[in-house]
């Protein structure tokens, strides 16, 4: 079995090409200069279509986590730190702490990107702690 | 026609729990069929049908599947998809059709037998294919663990414990151990629900909903029509809906959900306050859930959840009965229809049916139901039937 792997879209084909080159991509909104996550064809602060990618900063914060203990598939291995990270550029996304004493993972955290390989095709972003 | 003028008039539950000879077409029929006896009402009767897909057996139409099976011709077909919240969106399409002449009467019939049609394994993977597909899928979320970050996210505001978000089933099955149709019907205490088996920090087995097989159905018409049936009709007083986000990695606040705007809606159509009403039927599909509901729907103020749930209040006795059926923590919950037995136990409240359950001439019922990860939310305020 195998983990979900993403399918990108001509859209987020930036956002994991910069992955594999090891950088994490925002877009930006030209119009009321905001940044946003995930890609989308039109900003969702303003609405304008006036987006491009600019790189982050790799650094953000936990906003809240969980420790899998049931993991979703056989792909998946129990326990993993599910976690919404405040960038800080902004936007929050999901993704996995790794590296971390589960033990004692708390909220608030200050963290920073990493890449890992999960396919030949798919780097995944992935956080671990300062 | 305004939304007065629409009423409930028939209800009806299948078998539930674990049933293992009819799958959720079979389900959704007898559903409707049993609503439309309850209501003194022939088949042939309904111009109106609205249901929701079943996760299990699903059908490119199946609101049409469904009337044809049953062998009638509607005017009106839909099915609506919007997660747990259907139950509710669908009684307000329904009672929309009616006001705009589009129906005369309408059945709202749902389904599913996530329990005995579906492997454990499909259904974790099934629903959490409601996370983004490239943004969070591949960080291996379970809907369980999409709770679990507004259970941390709680805890870190305001303080909540491990223990406050437990009370969610020991009062569940205070009301279930009362109903002989809820799957799960043993009272526990919080110390059974701390040492349950751990499925994503801080939640466990039993802050979890059951998996269920089983259906309901209502049925709608005017009250001009309803006058010639033999129940009381019942009243809805008032609708609110509200939308924030879809998934949960968008979520601008993790503790207070769109049941607010939902909630104020709700209420200020029905000109009534949290203070008015006498049993709610929330969506308890995770512990935390049901906490942040009662705060967001005014029961109790924001952070306060935990200790509303710790004073006793929701179970039987307290000052809000809430989910007197056994809700889905311990009554019935077979995927997308989970609601609809919130709403079922609100009609047997109002027509004093619910056996040790009964509360005293309840005149306001509160139900709500939510899709997603906290996401699509809707209210209704029932009335007693005059």
């Amino acid at each position: 079995m195998q983990k979900v792997l993403p399918d990108p879209s001509p859209l987020a084909r930036p956002y994991f090409d910069g992955c594999r080159e090891g950088q994490l991509l925002l877009q930006s909104c030209q119009t009321c200069d905001k940044p946003q996550f995930y890609p989308r064809v039109v900003c969702s602060h303003c609405g304008a279509s006036t987006l491009h990618w600019t790189p982050a900063s790799g650094r953000g914060s936990v906003a809240s986590f969980t420790i899998v203990r049931r993991a979703v598939s056989q792909a998946y291995d129990a326990p993993y730190v599910l976690a919404l990270i405040d960038l800080a550029e902004g936007p929050r996304m999901m993704s996995q702490v790794i590296d971390v004493d589960i033990d004692t993972m708390t909220v608030g955290i200050e963290v920073s990107v990493a890449f890992e390989a999960w396919s030949d095709e798919i780097d995944m972003p992935v956080f671990r702690p300062v | 026609m305004g939304l007065d003028d629409v009423v409930i008039v028939g209800m009806a539950e299948t078998d539930l729990g674990v049933v293992t000879d009819r799958g959720p077409m079979e389900l959704g029929v007898q559903a409707t069929k049993l609503a439309l006896d309850d209501a003194g009402l022939d088949l042939r009767a309904i111009d109106g049908l609205i249901t929701c897909n079943s996760l299990v057996h699903p059908v490119m139409y199946h609101a049409e599947a469904t009337a044809e099976y049953l062998g009638i011709e509607p005017r009106h077909c839909l099915s609506v998809g919007t997660g747990g919240g259907t139950t509710f969106t669908a009684l307000r399409y329904a009672a929309a059709a009616i006001q705009t002449g589009m129906a005369h009467t309408v059945v709202v019939s749902m389904a599913d037998s996530m329990r005995s049609f579906m492997t454990r394994e499909r259904a974790m993977i099934v629903q959490a294919s409601s996370g983004h597909p490239l943004y969070e899928q591949p960080y291996g979320p379970t809907v369980p663990a999409y709770y679990a970050l507004i259970a941390r996210a709680h805890m870190a505001e305001f303080g909540t414990t491990e223990e406050q978000f437990a009370e969610a089933m020991v009062s569940s099955r205070e009301w279930s151990a009362m109903n002989p149709t809820a799957q799960y019907r043993e009272r526990i205490t919080v110390n059974d629900v701390m040492t349950s088996k751990p499925i994503a920090d801080p939640l466990k087995m039993l802050d979890c909903s059951i998996v269920s097989d089983g259906g309901a159905a209502i049925v709608l018409t005017s009250r001009e029509r309803a006058a010639d049936l033999p129940h009381a009709p019942i009243s809805i007083l008032g609708y609110g809906e509200g939308h924030s986000y879809e998934h949960i990695s968008q979520s601008k606040n993790l503790t207070t959900s769109a049941a607010l705007r939902s909630g104020q809606l709700a209420y200020a159509d029905a000109g009534l306050t949290a203070r008015d009403i006498d049993i709610a039927q929330l969506y308890d599909c995770f512990s935390p859930a049901l906490l942040i509901q009662l705060e967001d729907l005014g029961f109790c103020d924001k952070g306060e959840g935990g200790a509303f749930l710790q004073s006793g209040a929701t179970r039987p006795g307290g000052s809000l009965p809430v989910n007197t059926h056994g809700g889905m923590l311990s009554h019935c919950h077979p995927g997308n229809p989970g609601a609809m037995f919130g709403l079922t136990e609100a009609i047997a409240q109002f027509r004093g049916l619910a056996g040790p359950r009964q509360q005293q001439d309840p005149q306001h019922i509160l139900l709500h139901a939510q899709g997603g990860i906290m996401s699509s939310h809707a209210t209704v305020i029932l009335g007693r039937g005059v």
